[in-house]
């Protein structure tokens, strides 16, 4: 605690230095409901820019983070972004958790022509110009589950359970035309949404059980958020369900979520994600390694977005340097094609689409509260718009191609340049 | 989960057995390994459809080693080394460097780093498949335990040549345990797999009035159906219905079924109209009309009539069209199951199941909103002592239940012992949340009686100043508070009604609560005084009643109270700052819909607005928030009807 | 009458002084207009802070002049929001869609345009089609008029059953917290067309002054903002001082009495409850497109308990109070967790005030509840009295 404390207030001492070195804005909710995963985020990202600093620093410069805290409160996204960008004058921002705060942070990066790097896995349907999607899109984590559902699994009957908001949403409206597509009838899909920490949930798992009498095997795809995951699990366990019998594959639930309760009742579900701790390869050990002694604690848990983050903290250091300058253009053309390794083994590719090749990793949650990682596709590529969505499976996003991040194929047309927020 | 055990012990046995006789080829590779070598891939990249292939020719090669290497595999305690692609078991998993183990004779054949070899990890859909294959090996095992395992293996994939084996198994089997799984699968696969509809209907009438799930399982799909569409229905299928468009099957749906045969022509959508007028466009024009005027659907109307006298478009069919088409056909859907006998059989048995289905789930639902109730009732009624009774309107209430909470956490960092440690954090609870309501109640509340909206606001302030101060201590971290085991569980009557211990215990604590409240106020000196310094405090105070000293007691006891039901909380919830502030809400309106001042109308309220909304919930299911929201909205026009809430009393608390 | 209200209550006079010269001095620092001093994030948090004075000013009428804790307060600025909301997506995506369809073969229908608009602005929950509450969303004046009808209605219909059954005091303050929930978690469905959890975002930029820089727009929001500031005060002012000001005041202080002296109490509190939730969806209305994102967290029902506890802290019963609670409140805390405080080293122990800000005004709250139910407003009158002394 008191490290952080030292750290944030060095930044804020910093952030006011000289204006010659080049300086990162980090924009991360410290206080309110989304600081329980957004300031492991802002700690990785104090950790990359001082090892860069470490290794010589950037173009011969130090790089300087400011630390902003907009407090899980959507509006002061935009304002705290519009002083990042103005006031310190910042070369990139790597920020945002939640979708509601991207799209708030949007009309401000595309006003001001800033840069930023989105760590976390989202719905898709957005590729903006000022913006580096280094999460994954519903094709490199939900289709890939599902897929794994329906091949290995065997699961006929889907229950998708969601918190009520857009994430869930969009993408179990995504998977629901996959599931149609794929000869899934509508009646074998249920679905249901729930508010924000929702924590009774003693009908919902008893309904989900229901499913079962068809004599069909049933699995549940969980887009659950946060806190009520705990009240989920709990109850999965009180009723005694098992993997075997109801598998769940959750897409919010990762190491750091998990470090909140017993798992040993929960061992044999799923998740799935682009990066688990587990993943055994020499970069991910010295990144967990240097994650430790950083933070000073080693029972901490590394997860996806943090991975997210070191890519695009990556990318953005090599794209400055290939295009010697931070400015902004000059960085986003060098970005493209970009190929930096990532923690699980392979590379990722920065796309025209502004988003990345990545692998889909599926785990099986152990007693310890990791993942055995029992699946691992090749690297997909991001999809900014999806191709199982009617409206969207016309639109098309090449930002140094077409010039354009929504591009009708049907009437050839840009719809637009600037984002829908 | 037992399974996956199971079949580890089995392994287990397996691996102590005495190793296959050593051979002269032992430097080579053994014929278990060759045999696997030759289909390396589908081992190493196991996937629950093509596994089969290989489980078949291991199976069909009777090798002595492969019932222990399917074993193994499937407890995933196969590997593969890096370098050569040779499969071995390790010796120890956890080992470092890791003794390799060769597949055909059991001798140690070298070490290797974790990084060198791969755990072969096949996903539960390989492991039930490879499950299935050693049934017939586990069957035949001298262990019960291994003959559970395989009827565990057959009622997760039950197949056709499992029929006879378990009515085998059913002739000569001895163990008890054993011989009663048995028979609850072998009505299943005589539904499912016998030829004889004779012994099929026998076996559904067993099932008759049998509730559980898997019963429902054998029975349901039976009863699925396929909808099809004819010119006249079909003879010799096993007609389930008939369905008539409009009512039965949507009409658009009913023509597109049409529409897919090829039995009427495809209905011309805007979009396609519009697609195919821009196809057309010859100079700026479309069958003569300029494009430019072509920006509304009469004029596309008539563009497209056009095309279509050219003959260059499809005409659209006409209302009439598709009524006619719709009435010369006829929808039906037919049962897969093709014996009518049979399907009949099955939906008179699922019939009578699922009205007793219906009333248990009626049951399970009422002990759903009986659980929501006494949860809302112990947040409340801490509240309907303060607020209720005191009239003081503590925003801070939620932070006592906030408070209790986190004291269940210390207490269980320290006592590792779970049962010991919710014994001690109950009355630490009550007694940190006892002092801190007291000291609040010195500290600020006192000097605010005559100004009772005024409580509010300062009230407000301190809980938002103890929500931060607990974030600062604990963090923002959501913090387990981990009931003990005998509490983990639930309770099952059968496969629809079941509730959860903790639920159950928080009910009983509710019902503690509310009789020691009850008789803590009616029967005591304490409570006489309190009622008193309530009505009058002029006058309780010219008895000689203190009544500093009895607001004290009494915020500190409604305090108290509200640091048991945070322990009670915690337990099902999560431990988080602002587990209370969802609380806070909720409590008020129990406390004003049940009628203010009094503890009983705080019972009634809680149970109305739990059983509200679990009953909105039921009316639509996949909406959990808007049942929320209807249910405050009901709260809001029950108050206009009935101010003074269910039971209204007379007191200093009514606000006027 | 205007001329007598400027006379009859002196602080009319002095605060549209003060505003007026707010309002000079940042347009001169701006940097749309003048040296730029003030960066355009800092504009945009002034006016904002304007438009939260306004809705202090109306919960001070309410709650310090006719006794109506409203805990609700803040749902119908958020409402006023939203309305206005609905018509900036709504303009700017048709226009974005109207370029796009025009380059295509055949040219649009309106229908086309408007299904594909629809689409635009409701594939982030899954819809296509336009809800019924966005009918009048095509229009400015219609939404100007929502603004202050929709908010209104609300308030009427809510206070009418409230009134009218006399629901009073502290049931009253927890019935109009029931109402905020319940259209918070209202407008979080996503069924519910307001889109949900995301709310309507973009909105800080206008359709039609795409090529005015924000520089700008963020001024003309500042001298709107305090336009309408300036105008209620006036407005309240004159409502107060008269004859209808002593028969609120006289309900706030005891309603029987009032009731018995012949006065319909109800209509008396329905008025004034429902015009300052027009009032509120008025400053709502100014506030959002500055903020640039509007969704339901925004009307949780703590933010009306904090609208609440602006007016305690300045000083109930007393219009400048209002406003200065909400300003000192507002900028402070604006000040205090922006990361530009300077953290205070206490040796063992550093204060970073991003975390340590909460508890402070928690603690805050309870002084001056304790000590200064006047609040802030009280320290007016020392120094007044001081001058007459």
């Amino acid at each position: 605690m008191k490290k952080l404390l030292l750290a944030s207030a060095l930044s804020v001492i910093t952030a006011n230095a000289a204006s010659a070195e080049i300086r990162v804005g980090i924009l991360h909710s410290l206080t309110g409901t989304m600081a329980i995963s957004e300031t492991t985020l802002r700690d990785v990202m104090q950790m990359l820019i001082e090892q860069q600093n470490a290794a010589g620093g950037l173009l011969g410069e130090q790089i300087v983070p400011v630390v902003v805290d907009p407090a899980s409160d959507w509006p002061l996204f935009a304002e705290r972004a519009r002083e990042l960008l103005t006031v310190n004058e910042v070369d990139v921002i790597f920020g945002a958790w939640t979708s509601v705060s991207r799209k708030s942070v949007l009309p401000v990066l595309e006003e001001l022509n800033g840069l930023m790097f989105y760590p976390v896995q989202y719905e898709g349907e957005e590729s903006s110009r000022n913006v580096f999607y280094t999460g994954a899109a519903p094709n490199q984590q939900a289709i890939p589950a599902v897929d794994y559902y329906l091949e290995e699994l065997g699961v006929e009957v889907f229950a998708l359970l969601g918190t009520d908001y857009v994430y869930p949403r969009t993408t179990n409206r995504i998977l629901e035309q996959y599931l149609l597509d794929a000869g899934v009838p509508q009646e074998n899909i249920f679905v249901n949404y729930t508010p924000f920490g929702h924590s009774d949930w003693s009908s919902i798992v008893s309904d989900v059980v229901a499913l079962g009498a068809g004599g069909q095997q049933v699995g549940v795809i969980s887009t659950i958020n946060g806190d009520a995951n705990v009240g989920f699990y709990a109850e999965l366990a009180a009723q005694g369900v098992s993997a075997d019998d109801l598998p769940v594959v959750a897409f919010s639930v990762g190491e750091e979520e998990l470090a909140g309760f017993d798992t040993a009742p929960l061992a044999g579900h799923l998740a799935a994600w682009n990066y688990f701790m587990s993943a055994d390869t020499p970069e991910n050990e010295s990144f967990i390694t240097a994650w430790h002694d950083f933070i000073g604690d080693d029972a901490r848990p590394t997860n996806d977005p943090m991975e997210a983050h070191y890519i695009g903290f990556n990318m953005w250091v090599n794209a400055v340097e290939a295009a010697g300058t931070t400015d902004v253009d000059a960085v986003r053309a060098a970005m493209y094609g970009i190929e930096v390794p990532n923690l699980t083994g392979g590379t990722a590719v920065m796309l025209p689409n502004h988003h990345l090749t990545k692998p889909v990793l599926i785990g099986e949650i152990r007693a310890d509260g990791q993942f055995d990682i029992i699946s691992q596709t090749e690297p997909v590529p991001g999809d900014a718009w999806t191709d199982f969505l009617p409206e969207s499976a016309v639109l098309e996003s090449d930002w140094p191609g077409l010039g354009c991040g929504m591009y009708d194929t049907a009437t050839s047309t840009c719809v637009q340049i600037e984002s829908n927020y | 989960m037992i399974r996956v055990f199971l079949a580890a012990l089995l392994a287990l046995c397996l691996a102590t057995a005495p190793a296959p006789r050593a051979t002269a080829q032992d430097a080579a590779m053994g014929p278990l390994q060759a045999l696997v070598q030759s289909r390396a891939d589908l081992v190493a990249d196991a996937s629950r459809r093509s596994v089969g292939e290989v489980l078949e020719i291991l199976i069909a090669s009777e090798l002595p080693g492969v019932p222990g290497f399917l074993a193994r595999w499937q407890a995933r305690e196969l590997y593969q080394r890096q370098s050569d692609g040779l499969f071995v078991y390790v010796q120890d998993a956890d080992a470092t460097p890791l003794t390799l183990i060769d597949i055909d004779t059991g001798a140690v054949i070298g070490t290797a780093t974790s990084r060198e070899v791969a755990q072969l990890r096949p996903n539960r859909g390989v492991q039930t498949v490879i499950g299935s294959a050693l049934v017939a090996f586990q069957l035949a095992a001298e262990d019960p335990a291994d003959r559970l395992a395989a009827l565990a293996a057959i009622d997760s994939a039950p197949e056709d040549i499992h029929l006879a084996l378990v009515q085998d198994l059913i002739a000569v089997e001895t163990d008890a345990d054993v011989l009663a799984l048995a028979e609850v699968l072998l009505p299943r696969l005589v539904i499912a797999f016998d030829r004889d509809d004779a012994d099929r209907i026998a076996a559904i009438e067993s099932l008759a009035g049998n509730v559980s799930l898997s019963a429902r399982a054998t029975l349901n799909p039976l009863l699925a159906t396929t909808t099809g569409v004819a010119t006249a229905l079909p003879e010799g299928e096993n007609i389930a219905r008939v369905l008539n468009p409009g009512t039965d099957i949507d009409r658009d749906a009913a023509y597109a079924m049409l529409v897919a045969q090829g039995l009427a022509p495809p209905l011309v959508s805007r979009a396609e109209q519009r697609d195919i007028l821009a196809a057309n466009v010859i100079e700026g024009r479309v069958a003569g009309l300029p494009v430019a005027q072509l920006g509304t659907d009469d004029a596309r109307d008539t563009a497209y009539a056009a095309l279509v006298a050219q003959g260059l478009a499809a005409p659209a069919p006409t209302a009439a069209q598709i009524d006619e088409s719709l009435a010369a056909h006829v929808f039906f859907e037919t049962y897969r199951e093709a014996s009518q006998a049979v399907t009949d059989a099955a939906s008179a048995t699922l019939g009578g199941i699922d009205t007793r289905v219906a009333w248990f789930r009626a049951l399970d639902l009422s002990l759903d909103g009986l659980s929501l109730a006494s949860i809302y009732f112990l947040a409340a009624i801490g509240l309907a002592i303060t607020f209720g009774v005191m009239g003081v309107i503590n925003m801070a209430h939620g932070e006592f239940i906030m408070i209790g909470a986190y004291t269940g956490y210390v207490v269980q960092t320290l006592v590792p012992d779970y049962t010991l440690s919710i014994a001690i954090a109950i009355p630490l609870a009550f007694a940190v949340t006892f002092a801190g309501g007291v000291a609040m109640e010195r500290l600020v509340i006192r000097w605010l009686y005559h100004r009772p909206l005024e409580t509010l606001l300062a009230t407000f302030g301190m809980s938002i100043a103890l929500q931060q101060i607990v974030r600062q201590i604990f963090g923002t971290q959501a913090r387990p508070l981990t009931p003990p085991d005998w509490l983990a569980g639930s309770v099952a009557i059968n496969d629809v009604v079941s509730i959860s211990s903790i639920r159950i215990a928080i009910f009983l604590l509710g019902v503690v609560f509310f009789v020691a409240l009850w008789l803590t106020l009616n029967r005591t000196r304490l409570g006489l005084e309190v009622r008193a310094v309530t009505q009058n405090p002029k006058m309780a105070a010219s008895m000689g009643i203190n009544p500093d000293r009895i607001n004290m007691l009494t915020f500190g006891l409604g305090s108290g109270i509200a640091g048991i039901a945070g322990v009670a909380i915690g337990l099902f919830a999560q431990v988080v700052p602002d587990l209370g502030a969802n609380y806070i809400v909720q409590s008020f309106m129990t406390v004003v819909v049940g009628g203010v001042g009094n503890i009983f109308g705080t019972l009634i309220g809680a149970g109305m607005i739990g059983g509200l909304q679990k009953f909105i919930e039921w009316l639509n299911p996949t909406n959990t928030l808007a049942a929320q929201t209807y249910m405050i909205l009901f709260v809001i026009l029950f108050i206009q009807v009935r101010p003074r809430g269910i039971i209204a009393l007379r007191g200093r608390a009514a606000g006027d | 009458m205007s001329g007598t209200i400027f006379t009859r209550n002196r602080s009319v006079s002095i605060f549209i002084t003060v505003l007026t010269l707010l309002a000079i001095a940042v347009t001169a620092l701006s940097e749309g207009y003048g040296t730029g001093a003030l960066s355009v994030s800092f504009t945009k948090v002034l006016g904002m802070t304007l438009c939260l004075c306004l809705a202090a000013l109306a919960m001070d009428l309410v709650w310090g002049y006719c006794g109506i804790l409203s805990l609700g307060h803040f749902a119908f600025f958020g409402l006023g929001g939203y309305m206005i909301g609905m018509w900036l997506m709504t303009a700017r995506t048709e226009q974005v869609v109207r370029a796009n369809l025009s380059e295509a073969v055949i040219p649009p229908t309106e229908g086309e345009i408007t299904a594909a608009t629809a689409s635009q602005i409701f594939s982030v929950v899954g819809a296509t089609d336009w809800p019924w509450m966005w009918a009048a969303s095509d229009s400015l004046i219609l939404s100007l008029v929502l603004v202050v009808a929709v908010p209104g209605l609300l308030a009427l219909v809510f206070g009418w059953l409230a009134f009218r059954s006399r629901v009073t005091g502290v049931y009253l303050s927890i019935l109009t917290q029931a109402m905020t929930l319940a259209l918070s978690l209202y407008l979080f469905q996503n069924d519910t067309g307001l889109r949900g959890n995301n709310g309507l975002s973009g909105l800080q930029n206008i359709p039609g002054l795409e090529t005015v820089g924000q520089d700008r727009i963020s001024i003309w929001f500042f001298w709107g903002s305090a336009l309408a500031l300036g105008l209620a005060y006036i407005g309240a002012a004159w409502m107060v001082s008269g004859k209808f000001g002593n028969i609120i005041r006289g309900i706030r202080d005891d309603e029987q009495r009032v009731r018995f002296l012949g006065y319909r109490v109800e209509i008396y509190k329905l008025f004034v409850f429902t015009f300052t939730g027009c009032l509120c969806g008025i400053a709502g209305a100014l506030y959002y497109p500055q903020a640039g994102i509007i969704n339901p967290d925004e009307i949780a029902p703590i933010a009306s308990i904090y609208l609440a506890v602006w007016v305690a802290i300045g000083g109930r019963g007393r219009l400048y109070g209002a406003v200065i609670g909400a300003a000192a409140v507002s900028l402070l805390s604006t000040y205090f967790t922006g990361g530009r405080a300077p953290n205070l080293d206490l040796g063992l122990f550093t204060i970073d005030w991003v975390d340590w800000w909460p508890v402070l005004l928690g603690l805050g709250f309870v002084l001056v509840t304790l000590f200064a139910p006047k609040g802030l407003g009280g320290l007016v009158d020392l120094i007044i009295r001081k001058d007459r002394a």
